[in-house]
């Protein structure tokens, strides 16, 4: 029994990250961007979350946990933030492809993640590893008495007020895109952005807002990853190929948030099984680190062949939209 | 970004598409790109080094450049990089999105590990770079195919898949370093062959290189020639223009899809091959790092000519190898580079548009 409650709430660890990059990312998509730049988005709230909780410790000699989470949320915020407007402007403004400004968005996020994860603390003129552990600490909180109630207790109320808000932020993306005017306009420059642009929606303003939006929840992820996951350190590439992951939970999810509050426990649960099935070698182990990525590709190949209208990706992703060129 | 007032009058900023461009004027804004890009480039690497900027580019031109043995690195992996970009060309023509060159590679690279590894002992060494060629082809192919066929039969979309591919071959190499570990528990294949020396490229005419640049310059050229003179070349441009017209022509296009990411694939495998033979003489899952992607911008800003390729492929490199010189040289870790090959990319993707609209100003008279 507390060997599957220990696999839910692990599971659950790893869930968080990939929920808050694939909601993030649906909230992109649905404007009709792809945005392939998420990993290195995430990577971007990840360092700047930690850059800054490790300069506001650094800072007073009593660091209050409060403050740290406050400055270090709002740093992670500004930076994916940041990530996604530099992904706009390029996209949006300056037409370029989708995919080749992603990519090179990763590129340029993973390499800022690691360069000043690794050498912060040198340019800091300090010495060894950076820990901040006082802001992580207070990532880490839970609810006093809750977290103590048998079986709910830890299933359900061992976690820092992340992993709630990557729910919430999942919930509030779904109420949003089917239930808000605002909503439905976003969804109709995804689908058809000449018909949205007759008919009065002004196209690149959703693009841009949507985009930014998406990019500063996903840079979450990599706060939550940084703070709570590991506690407050930095190890380079830690982080790995989540952001991956959370653009393969979109696909899981169908573009509907919700339907990924669960799949990101899924992808958390087939991230860390191969742990805790006894008795598997280590080269089975390693085959059972492909299961989120087969299992995306089994939806893919799915969704594609019963080409059902409501399970399709938005019909104008990956497309740059110019009004001039229709 | 753009102050388009909603108003009813003209907008402070718009962009009218150039009916055409001289040549001149198109060098001239990707050069002022380059040198944008430069600069910016240099004042990261100064406010985060603190250093005199001009010894900032000294140190990244000798990085490159400075002594034989590292010219000789940046002309290899400038060779790397560019077999890469030119076996993307044919499946991006299409408008095929290949995102899985990064698995192709690898499971290229995978494959030729295997044929050094056990066939070593066996086989003299000329046969067994033959079959790496071979089998690091084949598994390219292979590779790039799966997600061809399901795009042809089902238009399963082939971004999302290729990514995937390339995790799963990821898990792949690790599946085998299991397997070929050496020393045991290290988790790493350490050098293949490291006393025989079996399956290394060999010196041509006393340089190490020359293979590489050989098998590279071939397949550039064939590819160029193949692109622009071949019914297949022309079928290929046909369906990626638009599938209806292909249909209407007659072109099986499922066919053609299949066929040209086969191509695809396999030269991104063989790819892997000379990563594998010709540099690294190992395996890991960093044996593609990044190229893959790199390659997918490369292949993209030069618009599917090689030998614009070449100079892209040749700026990106350079600059590299030089910054992981000027991190070592501060002491700060190499993932400056990083920083500094997207920076240098921002600004060349983001110059296209300067290329192709023009933005006019609104003027003042008539607001």
């Amino acid at each position: 029994m507390s060997v599957l409650i220990t696999f839910i709430q692990k599971a659950i660890g790893q869930a968080v990250p990939i929920l808050f990059g694939a909601t993030g990312e649906i909230a992109i998509e649905k404007s009709g961007n792809l945005n392939l730049g998420i990993p290195g988005i995430m990577y971007m709230g990840g360092i700047a979350g930690l850059m800054g909780a490790f300069f506001y410790e650094k800072s007073t000699s009593a660091p209050n946990g409060v403050i740290g989470l406050l400055i270090s949320f709002i740093c992670a915020l500004l930076a994916s933030a940041i990530g996604g407007a530099i992904y706009s402007v390029l996209t949006i403004t300056l037409r370029a492809n989708q995919n080749v400004v992603g990519l090179a968005l990763t590129t340029f996020g993973v390499g800022f993640g690691n360069f000043f994860g690794g050498s912060i603390s040198k340019l800091a003129g300090g010495v060894g590893q950076i820990s901040v552990a006082t802001t992580a600490e207070a990532y880490r909180a839970t609810i006093p008495g809750l977290s103590k109630i048998p079986l709910i207790g830890p299933v359900i109320f061992s976690y820092g007020f992340l992993t709630y808000l990557s729910i919430l932020a999942a919930i509030v993306l779904a109420f949003f895109l089917k239930k808000t005017r605002i909503g439905l306009n976003l969804r109709a420059v995804g689908e058809s952005p000449a018909t949205a642009d007759a008919a009065g929606i002004h196209v690149s303003k959703y693009k841009y807002i949507a985009t930014i939006t998406g990019a500063a929840i996903a840079g979450l992820g990599g706060l939550f990853f940084v703070m709570d996951y590991m506690g407050g350190t930095w190890i380079n590439n830690g982080f790995g190929d989540r952001g991956w992951l959370a653009i393969a939970l979109v696909i899981l999810a169908l573009w509907n948030p919700t339907r990924a509050i669960w799949g990101s426990v899924v992808f958390g649960a087939l991230y860390i099984l191969y742990i805790y099935i006894p008795g598997l070698s280590r080269a089975i182990q390693e085959l059972f680190k492909m299961l989120p990525y087969v299992v995306t590709i089994l939806v893919l190949i799915i969704t594609s062949r019963r080409n059902k209208k409501e399970n399709q990706p938005p019909a104008s992703l990956g497309e740059a939209y110019f009004r001039e060129d229709r | 970004m753009l102050r388009e007032s909603a108003k009813s009058r003209e907008p402070f900023v718009r962009m009218v598409k150039r009916d055409r461009i001289g040549t001149k004027k198109a060098i001239g804004i990707r050069i002022t790109a380059v040198i944008l890009s430069l600069v910016v480039s240099g004042v990261v690497i100064v406010k985060i080094t603190g250093q005199n900027p001009l010894e900032v580019y000294e140190g990244i031109v000798s990085g490159a450049i400075g002594t034989d043995r590292r010219v000789w690195v940046t002309v290899r992996e400038i060779m790397v990089l560019l077999l890469i970009s030119v076996g993307l060309i044919p499946a991006f023509k299409m408008k095929f999105w290949n995102i899985g060159a990064e698995g192709q590679i690898l499971v290229g690279g995978l494959v030729a590990a295997a044929i050094m590894i056990y066939a070593g002992d066996r086989l003299p060494s000329w046969l067994i770079i033959v079959l790496m060629f071979v089998g690091s082809g084949l598994a390219g192919l292979i590779w790039g195919m799966i997600p061809a066929i399901f795009k042809a039969i089902y238009n399963t979309n082939e971004t999302l898949f290729t990514l995937m591919l390339n995790y799963v071959a990821m898990q792949l190499v690790t599946f085998c370093i299991v397997f070929w570990e050496k020393p045991v528990g290290s988790n790493t294949v350490g050098v293949i062959n490291s006393s025989s020396g079996k399956g290394w490229f060999p010196e041509l005419f006393g340089n190490s290189q020359l293979l590489n640049i050989l098998v590279v310059s071939a397949v550039t050229i064939g590819m160029f020639i193949y692109m622009k003179y071949s019914k297949q070349g022309y079928e290929i441009a046909v369906v990626g223009e638009s599938e209806d017209t292909a249909n209407y022509a007659g072109i099986n296009v499922k066919k053609v899809i299949i066929r040209t990411v086969m191509i695809s694939g396999a030269i991104c495998g063989i790819a892997g091959a000379i990563i594998v033979g010709g540099c690294s003489h190992t395996i890991s899952t960093s044996t593609a790092g990044g190229r893959g992607f790199t390659a997918i911008i490369v292949t993209w800003m030069s618009k599917f000519n090689p030998f614009v390729m070449i100079l892209v492929s040749a700026f990106l490199v350079f600059m590299q190898q030089g910054s992981v010189q000027i991190a070592s040289q501060f002491g700060l870790n190499q993932n400056a580079s990083d920083i500094i090959t997207g920076i240098l990319l921002f600004f060349l993707i983001g110059c296209e548009f300067f290329v192709t609209y023009k933005v006019e100003f609104r003027r003042r008279n008539r607001g």
